[in-house]
């Protein structure tokens, strides 16, 4: 206890992880609501209307951070399930389960929006575009991860059958994506081209990217709350879950 | 007369002698039970049908649809086999046997991989210039068809071996395995119907059979290493 020096590793142990997200979760809600009023407020009134969307281009300043989300935390979440296979650390694999229910969610809610925002600009709720469609893989490819490790009863093997299944999505990602770039521009001729958008203006970027914030300090509040659940859960026999029972009652 | 050294390590069987074995014997074992190693085929050809049933008989429309009927068809018929690669082996104790032998686990993985491939994927392959015929596909087009199949159903045959492994002694693991392998089989199934479609519209496919080739030569290398792991994880 005499280092003054913060040693990282020692917030793999579930007790601390435990009290160090139960301080932090406050803070992510009030860093979500912050973002989410600054960018709602930016974004509805003081972005202008699009010339050529009108309106409804707004709905991008929860679909592009919902999107840009939904690859990140696929990425995250191969990562601590891979040190967790890897160094055997505990915590790392319950952040990854922690992690892929929001993962899905952002996933489910880029595809949700986008439908939203093609129906008026494009006219159909869906297109087979590249985009599109490696969304929508990914997402299969996050229901397929929670259902694997929701079917396998003993928690080490769930979590390590997992973690190879995340590392393998994750390298499948890029291939999946190019080669579903491929079939499209040879099946069906560019009908929209996203990557083409006319430059934004600066109001559009700033709500944009404090959108971005608010859906990261979500996902950091929401994922911290699961996995204190899994590590309460999983360590329900542990010292430090009866202290804290004791404690809880106590007060 | 040189000591003979008390404890000389026995090497054992090597690498391809185990690869040999396990894949004669799950040839063997298939032709014990033929009606067994047939279903896939009988499965392949029955789905196939369905479609112009399902869809109408027009001629045009399912000469169009054919390579991706194939294809979704010869993907559901290995993921539906594949799901019985481990199992027999795993009730009965043999797999854990296999696995505790000091030869490499992935001898196993990819002598099964090579086992599925050759029961599953090869009368596949052989079955389905006579459905392109049905379907009245082309001759450069069945030609494109076939030899999509052959570089891609191994590719099948690979993944479907790591989904097996995964999902190993599990409550719902048919469904499961075709939930975590369908979207990593994606880029097969897209290379491989596309190339008949680019035959169809008169261009080369040599662009897709390459990377139809890539995509085995990465899946072949990567694939039967996870199988090997995957099948430590769920046997341990």
């Amino acid at each position: 206890m005499t280092t003054s020096k913060l040693r990282l590793y020692s917030f793999a142990a579930p007790s601390r992880f435990y009290a160090l997200a139960g301080w932090l979760i406050p803070l992510c809600w009030l860093a979500t609501l912050g973002f989410v009023a600054a960018g709602l407020y930016i974004g509805f009134f003081v972005a202008p209307t699009d010339a050529t969307q009108g309106e409804a281009y707004r709905i991008i300043f929860i679909h592009v951070p919902a999107a840009w989300m939904s690859m990140l935390l696929y990425l995250v979440m191969a990562f601590w399930a891979g040190i967790g296979w890897a160094f055997n650390a505990r915590m790392a694999s319950m952040l990854a389960r922690a992690i892929a229910p929001t993962g899905a969610m952002f996933t489910f809610l880029a595809l949700w929006t986008g439908a939203f925002w093609g129906k008026p600009t494009w006219g159909t709720w869906w297109v087979w575009d590249a985009r599109l469609t490696t969304e929508l893989i990914l997402l299969f490819l996050y229901l397929g991860y929670i259902a694997l490790v929701n079917a396998i009863d003993d928690v080490r093997r769930a979590d390590q059958a997992g973690a190879l299944l995340a590392l393998v999505g994750s390298i499948n990602v890029p291939v999946i994506y190019f080669s579903v770039k491929w079939w499209n521009t040879l099946h069906q001729g560019a009908t929209i081209s996203l990557t083409a958008a006319p430059k934004m203006a600066d109001t559009m970027l700033t709500s944009m990217l404090l959108m971005t914030l608010a859906c990261w300090a979500y996902a950091f509040a929401v994922v911290f709350t699961r996995a204190r659940a899994i590590a309460v859960e999983r360590d329900a026999h542990a010292g430090w879950v009866a202290e804290l029972a004791k404690r809880t009652i106590k007060s | 007369m040189t000591a003979i050294p008390l404890a000389i390590a026995d090497p054992g069987p090597s690498f391809t002698e185990v690869f040999g074995c396990v894949l004669q014997r799950d040839l063997k074992l298939a032709s014990r039970r033929r009606t067994d190693a047939l279903l896939p085929l009988a499965f392949f050809m029955v789905a196939i049908s369905l479609f112009p049933l399902g869809v109408g008989p027009e001629p045009g429309m399912l000469r169009d649809m054919a390579p991706g009927i194939v294809w979704v068809c010869a993907l559901l018929a290995s993921m539906l086999s594949v799901s019985s690669l481990f199992a027999g082996d795993h009730a009965d104790g043999s797999l854990e046997q296999m696995l505790l032998a000091p030869q490499p686990a992935l001898a196993l993985a990819l002598a099964k991989c090579c086992a599925h491939w050759l029961l599953t994927g090869l009368p596949l392959i052989v079955a389905s210039p006579l459905v392109g015929l049905l379907f009245g596909m082309s001759g450069p087009a069945l030609t494109a068809l076939v030899f999509g199949l052959i570089l891609g159903t191994p590719i099948l045959s690979l993944l479907g071996a790591l989904g097996a492994a995964l999902t190993l002694g599990l409550r719902s693991g048919g469904m499961l395995l075709i939930l975590i392998v369908l979207p990593l089989a994606t880029p097969a199934l897209i290379f491989g119907a596309g190339a008949v479609g680019t035959v169809e519209a008169g261009l080369s496919a040599s662009g897709h059979f390459s990377l139809l080739g890539a995509l085995l030569i990465a899946t072949a290398l990567g694939a039967p290493l996870a199988t090997a792991a995957a099948l430590r994880i769920s046997t341990e």
